[in-house]
Parts: structure tokens; C-alpha cells; sequence
């Protein structure tokens, strides 16, 4: 079909309104972009709510998720009652070496153990320093972000 | 022993001769076998293709593919299904919600579930969005493979836009393990739908600056038109699929022409063709196709039916006994997933069938007598991964 | 030549100075095309910035790469034939150098100021294709040979269309020499008006286009660098080089598009002639003016480089053979014409 300018014209015109837009590099390490909240960048642990009932060593497809607990005996619940047997964590690590960010784990907990953080600035010079253990994954806990609120038209939460 | 005369005379024409040959021989490029790859620069994986060339045409090539094989099948014989919905995001990792999709599907269509109109509109809108994250590389990329550099940096930062709404969304921008049996792990956070809309504009104007910098330039014309010319007829028996076979003017289109849970046949939409079939024409209707994903995806916002996200499903999933076969129209062509179940909690076994697998077998018959630089615009324009082909 | 300075040198110091002069502008002229325009230009084009960390705004970068190419180590395939092989990047390295001898940027500032200046800097410009041809032929690569026959095969068939371009500048101005061209678009008029004299591409127009591809495709730029591009599939003739010799020819490029554009900036733009300034001023502004000049059609170079896809290698041909030839020389009948004419 028959042009006034032709197509090669055209594309130096792309390229010059190109050249005079500012560009959109953000200049990482001085500048850092913000990841969005629901980002999954690392996985903290809240070991209070923790009864190691290694749902998420189990369904990890990785099988990351090193999970260790002992039996331990708790005061009754009333006065005069049998001691209770609770679970004790004892080692809780997640080899990031591993992890494939699926969140499986953090889906499946029933007791609201595990959270998302969008932190990502935890590289390390040895791969065995990625083996976060239950410390380190608490210390995430301080990066959790509160969770969104919904789209319009979203269902209500159960809680 | 003695030489007689003649002798000495046939010796020297003997030798001559072979001198000649050897001289033939290092300099003739007859028959010289070239390898591309598997490393080479900016294609798309790890992919062999051994040729043998007469000078500038080629004679026959091979692809060699098997670099990235990485076991689906027999991983997804002992893993439960939310883990095979992980692992099954990696295949084609461009438009990797797309890859979910098909399987989910099949679940369902098994365990006789239907997933509540919110996340079966939330789905093709997210599957849109993978069309266009992995379509919006193929532009960019097949410039480069040609020569020009820049437009693939455009593609790369617009791209970025709809991969950042993809992570907003679902917390992942390549892999978003979003889908579950039933429906979506979690709804769109507030202000995603307006957002949605406004990187819709955006790529709707990378989609114009490419058909001005690339269709519309001479220079690109004159590499893609004619060139890697696949007959309708010929596609259809390799069992091409998308684009590359409605670029040869074949109307099908599976997201049309089949019934499909998914929001599709809620709204107005238009299949491309074009009837040329060569490298300049699949590069077109990509083009258009990734066009009209932004429209799709503007009319799914517009109507998304409000409504819970999740329907009713078991605590632990045990899929019933049975078969189910369930194919989309992904960014690369039709891909399928045949579950084969037990009542477990995981499959049997899953045959996976990928696009870009087709999509490089058509490449011995394509490629005999083409000359050397069109075979990277013929590879370009065909646009496979190797993660789909190996899986 | 009159002197430049208030100091009357002896011919020995006069010459020093040229060697030393010319020596010098070939890598600040490739330094300063790099940066500019393969650092930031199309950095920018790309929505990005380029290299930003070497020095303020990365002006440090391409010295810094310089020096990296300097200690890497010397490699030379076995087969290769040494002394061919060693003398291929001096051999382009050369041709650049002379092609700056006869550009002038004063009434007075030019190394030698020859009455065939135009015909010495295109038969200068040839002898890079000897280099290329020894580059490919030496690497006992059998793909760089092919790589090298291609390139050498492009650059041949691009020579006529630059030749015949400039020929019509030639009948126009009626001199071989770039001063004499310089002078004559000077003292020219555009329908009688002498306001900013007449440089040629208003003239000229065809001629100056015809150039312009022509010397991108002597530069081996897109939309022309098939021989170098073809690395994505087979190696070019470059291949086998690395280090000194690699930069040898890198900056050999980069100074020979700084050439080719000067060599534009003067015989279609009007070179350092600036309406009104005469004598020792013109000595001062001259080259500032001609640095301007060439950064423009440099501009205009990598602008194009950077936007389009590259041809095929017979499209390339077919497109020098069939259409640009044909061109230059109708324009340099219907020069010809106007000239006895008018």
C-alpha cells in the first residue's frame, strides 16, 4: 500500500522519541525498587504457633523443610488434671538452596506458623549459609508485611 | 621395485589427481556439518541443530533437543497435585500461569468440581497475561535475531509492567503458582484491576511502536517476507499449532472453536489469520494476537463477576479414578495435559503435551535448501522454548 | 604553509607536529564516538543509561576498557599464518591514519593540504579491505575466510556508489582538494544570496544520501554488517582476534566512521567554514566547528545503526549493484548538465 513516509523514516522516529524520554533504569544498589507485599522473597516463621505437625516438611516438593521436635510435658489445664504432652520445636530449617518459592508450606500450615516476606537481599557467599535455621526465620517475622485488602467484588475472608 | 615408463607416468597422474582432491577437498564446502548450538547467542535454549551445508544452503538439518530434559512425567508419578502445579509452571516459563491452567483443568473435569465464574474469569485474565508476557518477548526478540538491538529493550520494559502486575497479584512474576483445584489460592489485591487497565494502554502502545519500528520497516520486510514459506497443508501434518499455523492461514483457534470452563466465550474477540504462512506473517499475527489479549483482558475487568474465589474442596484431594484429556490455546500453541488416575492423592502418570515440540519438528523439512542467514529467521519466527520442547 | 603560530618552524618541527596531530585525533575521535554514541546514544534509545558507574555519567569507561584490552593475553590460532596475521590490524590501523592527513578544520590547519585530496582519502579507505581480506584469510578458519570474502565482497561493491557520490561534489566545485572544496562552498551563493555560503547538500542532495549509505556500509554498520554479525551462527573474520589486535581494529572502526563523517561534514556541509570568520579566528573556531559537524553526521550514523535490522548479504549487493549506482550516476549526469550549463 502506498505510504508518505516510508517505514524506515518511521522507525528513526521511534527511536529519536526514545532516545529523548528519560529512561527507566533504576540504578540498583543506590536506588532499590520496592517488591509488591505479596511478593515471595523469603519465608519467616512465627514459632509460637508452631506444633510441629510437619505439614509443611511434608508437602514441600523440595523437601526443604527440616523439621526436628521432642515431646515434652505442660502443666494441666485445670488443677488436679493429667500433665498435657505438647510438642516441643527443636530444629526448623528451610535450605533456601532448595526452596522454590511454591508456597506450599506457608498455604498449608493450619496453625498460621509460616508468612511471606518480600525481603530478597539474603545472598551469601557459601551455599550452606542459605540453610536458615529457626532463629534467622524468626528474625523475618519483622519483615511481614500486613496482608491487602481485597479487590472489589472479593468474597469476605472467612476468618 | 622397478618402474617401468609408463609406470612413473600413471604414478604422477595418480598423484596428481589426489593432489587435486585434497586441495578440493579443503577448500570445497561441500558437505561441511555445522552445529548450532547448543550454546548460542540469544536463541532460546539450549538446542542443537545439526546442519549440513553446501556452501551458503543448507542440506539437511537436525534438531537435537534433549539438553533441558527435566523429567515432568516421572516427577509427576510421586508428587501430590499443588506440587506438580509448582513444578508445571517451569515448562514454559514465559507464560507460565498458562501451563497451570490445562492441568488444574483436567483435575477438575476428574473430580467433577467446578470452580466458582470470579476465578474462572480471574484465570483467563491472568492467561492473557501470560499470552502477552511471553508474545511481548517474541517481538523484541525475533528484531534482534535480525539484527536491530533495539526493540527488544522495549520489549523487556513493557513486559516488566505486566510481570509486576503478575507479582502483585499472585506473588510470583515468573512462576505464580496461583491455581488451585477449585479455583485461585487468593483474590486481587485492591487497585489490581485499575492497574490491569493502565498496563493494557501501555502495551497496546508497545504493540504500535513495534508496528512502526519493525512491520512497517523495509529492511525487515525484505529478511521475512517469503522466507521459511510453511504450506497449510504441510503445518497441519507436523501438528503445528497457534500462531505459526494460523499464519499460514488455518482458523483455529482453540480458546473459540471449543468449550472451555474459561471466559472466552464471554467476550468479543477476533482470530487472526494470514494467508502467506512465511516468517513475516507468523511475527504479524503474533502482533495482532498479543493486541487483542489487551482487549480480551480489558472486557474480563470490565465484567468480573463478583463471588467467592474458591469452591467447596476436601481438605486432603483425592482425585477419582479416570482419564482426562484438557488442551488450551497457550502462547506457544496447543498445550495439553492426559491425567491418568488412580484415586490418589497424586496421578498415575500425566502425558504432557507441549507446543514448541511440534513447532521445531517442522525444522528438517523447512530448513533444506535455505541459505545460511535466513535459518535464524526461520528459527526466530517459528519462536519455541526449550523448556517446552524437553519439559 | 604559512605559519601558524607567530614562530616561523623549521619543516623537520612542522612535520613532528602534523605526525603527532594526526596520531592523536584517531583515538580521541574513536574515543569520543564510543562514549557518545555507543555508551550513552543508544543507551539511551534502549531506555537505559549506559554505563554509569566507571567515572561521572561512565566517561571513564571506554579509557578503562582500552586498558583492558591492552593486558590480555596475546592468542594466535596454530595454523595461522604469523607475520599476515600480526600485520592485518596495522594494515586497517594504517588506512585510517592516512584518511585524516588531508582533512582540514583551518584555512590553515591540514597535515597536507594535497591538490588530489579526494582521490587519495577514497583510495586510502580501500586499503582496509586488504586488511580484512588478510584478517580472514590468515586465521586458518574456514570460517573466517568466508567471513573475510563476504566482507571484502560488500566493501568492494560499496566503494562505487561513495566514488560516484562524491565525483558530482567534484564537477561541482571544480577541485579535487577538500581545501579548494571548502573554499568553493564558501564563496558560493544559493540563488544569489551568500549569507551562509552554499554548501553542497542542498545541492547535492542525492549525492549526500548516496554517501551516507555508502559509507555505512564501508563502516560495516547495520543495516550492512552482515560480515560481522554473521558471529551468530558462524565467525567472521574477527574471530581469532583478541586483545591488542582486537582493539586495533575496534578503534580502527570507530576512527574510520570519525573520518567518513569529517570527510561528509566537509565536502557536502560546508567543513569548518563559518560565514564572516576569517584568518586566525577561523584557525580557532575551525575545528571546534568540524567537531560539531562530525559529531552531527556521526549522530546520524549510529542513530541509524541502531535502529534498523541488517540486510542479507546478496539483498546488500543486489541493493549496491542494482539501485545506487545507477543513482550517483544520474546525479552526476544531471551535475554535469547544470555545471556546462549554467
Amino acid at each position: 500500500m502506498p505510504k508518505l513516509v516510508p517505514g524506515v523514516i518511521k522507525g528513526l522516529g521511534v527511536t529519536f522519541k526514545e532516545l529523548v524520554t528519560p529512561a527507566v533504569t533504576v540504578q540498583y544498589p543506590h536506588v532499590k525498587e520496592a517488591p509488591p507485599t505479596r511478593a515471595r522473597g523469603v519465608i519467616a516463621l512465627k514459632e509460637d504457633n508452631c506444633t510441629v505437625c510437619m505439614l509443611c516438611a511434608r508437602e514441600c516438593p523440595d523437601w526443604c523443610i527440616y523439621i526436628e521436635g521432642h515431646n515434652d510435658k505442660a502443666p494441666p489445664r485445670r488443677e488436679g488434671g493429667k500433665p498435657r504432652t505438647v510438642n516441643k520445636l527443636d530444629r526448623f530449617d528451610i535450605d533456601y538452596a532448595l526452596c522454590m518459592y511454591c508456597g506450599i508450606c506457608v498455604e498449608v500450615c493450619p496453625f498460621d506458623a509460616l508468612f511471606w516476606s518480600p525481603e530478597y537481599e539474603y545472598s551469601e557467599v557459601k551455599i550452606a549459609d542459605l540453610l536458615h535455621d529457626k532463629e534467622k526465620l524468626g528474625e523475618w517475622m519483622e519483615t511481614v508485611p500486613e496482608p491487602l485488602p481485597l479487590e472489589v467484588g472479593a468474597a469476605a475472608k472467612k476468618k | 621395485m622397478t618402474t617401468t615408463g609408463t609406470d612413473w607416468r600413471q604414478a604422477a597422474y595418480i598423484s596428481g589427481q589426489a593432489a587435486d582432491a585434497r586441495v578440493n577437498v579443503e577448500l570445497e564446502t561441500e558437505g561441511m556439518t555445522l552445529n548450532i548450538g547448543p550454546q548460542h547467542p540469544a536463541t532460546h535454549g539450549t538446542l542443537r541443530i545439526v546442519c549440513r551445508l553446501d556452501g551458503e544452503q543448507v542440506i539437511w538439518a537436525d534438531p537435537a533437543c534433549g539438553y533441558m530434559h527435566r523429567g515432568y512425567e516421572k516427577l509427576a508419578e510421586v508428587r501430590k497435585y499443588p506440587q506438580i502445579t509448582t513444578l508445571v509452571n517451569r515448562i514454559d516459563w514465559l507464560g507460565s500461569f498458562a501451563n497451570e491452567v490445562p492441568f488444574i483443568l483436567a483435575a477438575e473435569k476428574l473430580m467433577d468440581i467446578e470452580a466458582p465464574p470470579r476465578a474462572q474469569w480471574i484465570r483467563t485474565v491472568l492467561f492473557e497475561m501470560a499470552r502477552i508476557a511471553n508474545i511481548t518477548l517474541f517481538l523484541g526478540d525475533m528484531a534482534a535475531q535480525l539484527g536491530a538491538v533495539t526493540p527488544v529493550f522495549y520489549a523487556f520494559r513493557d513486559r516488566e509492567h505486566a510481570l509486576n502486575l503478575i507479582e502483585s497479584a499472585t506473588g510470583g512474576r515468573f512462576h505464580p503458582n496461583y491455581d488451585r483445584i477449585g479455583g485461585l489460592k487468593d483474590d486481587l489485591p485492591k487497585g489490581w484491576i485499575d492497574e490491569c487497565k493502565a498496563v493494557m494502554r501501555r502495551i497496546r502502545d508497545f504493540c504500535d511502536e513495534m508496528d512502526d519500528v519493525l512491520v512497517g520497516n523495509e529492511i525487515f520486510q525484505t529478511r521475512t517476507r517469503g522466507i521459511g514459506v510453511i504450506p497449510r497443508d504441510v503445518g497441519l501434518e507436523y501438528g503445528l499449532t497457534g500462531a505459526n499455523i494460523r499464519a499460514s492461514g488455518v482458523d483455529w483457534d482453540i480458546r473459540r472453536d471449543e468449550d472451555s470452563p474459561l471466559a472466552w466465550k464471554d467476550v468479543d474477540w477476533k482470530v487472526w489469520t494470514h494467508p502467506d504462512g512465511d516468517s513475516f506473517a507468523r511475527y504479524w499475527v503474533r502482533l495482532q494476537e498479543t493486541r487483542e489479549a489487551t482487549l480480551i483482558v480489558d472486557q474480563l475487568l470490565d465484567g468480573l463477576p463478583a463471588g467467592p474465589i474458591m469452591a467447596k474442596v476436601p481438605r486432603i484431594i483425592k482425585v477419582p479414578a479416570g482419564e482426562a484429556w484438557v488442551h488450551t490455546e497457550n502462547p506457544m500453541g496447543e498445550m495439553g495435559y492426559y491425567i491418568v488416575s488412580k484415586g490418589d492423592i497424586g496421578p498415575f502418570r500425566v502425558k504432557i503435551k507441549t507446543p514448541s515440540f511440534n513447532n521445531i519438528s517442522i525444522t528438517p523439512w523447512l530448513l533444506r535448501g535455505v541459505y545460511v542467514p535466513d535459518v535464524i529467521t526461520i528459527l526466530a519466527s517459528l519462536y519455541f522454548i526449550l523448556g517446552d520442547i524437553d519439559r | 604553509m604559512t605559519p601558524v603560530l607567530a614562530v616561523q618552524l623549521g619543516y623537520g618541527w612542522l612535520a613532528a607536529i602534523k605526525v603527532v596531530a594526526v596520531l592523536a585525533v584517531v583515538p580521541v575521535g574513536a574515543l569520543l564516538y564510543v562514549y557518545f554514541y555507543l555508551f550513552k546514544m543508544v543507551s539511551h534509545m534502549q531506555s537505559r543509561l549506559g554505563p554509569m558507574e566507571a567515572g561521572p555519567h561512565g566517561v571513564l569507561q571506554a579509557p578503562v576498557e582500552l586498558l583492558k584490552f591492552l593486558q590480555k593475553e596475546d592468542l594466535f590460532p596454530e595454523r595461522a599464518d604469523k607475520f599476515v596475521f600480526g600485520a592485518a590490524p596495522f594494515v586497517v590501523f594504517l588506512s585510517t591514519f592516512l584518511l585524516f592527513v588531508i582533512i582540514p578544520t583551518g584555512p590553515r590547519l591540514v597535515a597536507e593540504n594535497l591538490d588530489t585530496g579526494v582521490f587519495f582519502a577514497l583510495a586510502v579507505s580501500s586499503i582496509s579491505v586488504i586488511g580484512i581480506l588478510m584478517a580472514g584469510w590468515a586465521s586458518a578458519n574456514k570460517y573466517s575466510i568466508t567471513g573475510g570474502l563476504r566482507a571484502a565482497g560488500q566493501l568492494i561493491a560499496y566503494e562505487l556508489p561513495m566514488v560516484l557520490a562524491i565525483v558530482g561534489v567534484v564537477v561541482q566545485a571544480g577541485t579535487m582538494s577538500l581545501q579548494g572544496i571548502v573554499h568553493a562552498q564558501a564563496n558560493g551563493k544559493i540563488f544569489g544570496w551568500g549569507g551562509i555560503g552554499e554548501p553542497f547538500v542542498f545541492t547535492q542532495l542525492l549525492g549526500f544520501v548516496i554517501f551516507f549509505i555508502a559509507a555505512q556500509a564501508e563502516l560495516t554498520q547495520t543495516p550492512f554488517d552482515m560480515p560481522v554479525a554473521e558471529s551468530e551462527l558462524v565467525a567472521g573474520y574477527l574471530t581469532e582476534y583478541s586483545g591488542v589486535r582486537f582493539l586495533l581494529f575496534f578503534m580502527a572502526e570507530f576512527a574510520s566512521a570519525f573520518a567518513f563523517a569529517a570527510i561528509a561534514s566537509t565536502i557536502f556541509l560546508g567543513g569548518w567554514y563559518i560565514p564572516g570568520v576569517h584568518g586566525t579566528t577561523a584557525d580557532l573556531l575551525g575545528p571546534v566547528v568540524m567537531i560539531a559537524k562530525t559529531m552531527a553526521v556521526g549522530f546520524v550514523i549510529f542513530w541509524v545503526r541502531f535502529t534498523f535490522p541488517r540486510f542479507r548479504e546478496d539483498q546488500l549487493q543486489a541493493f549496491a549493484w542494482k539501485y545506487l549506482i545507477p543513482l550517483s550516476l544520474l546525479n552526476i549526469l544531471v551535475t554535469g548538465i547544470f555545471k556546462v550549463v549554467f
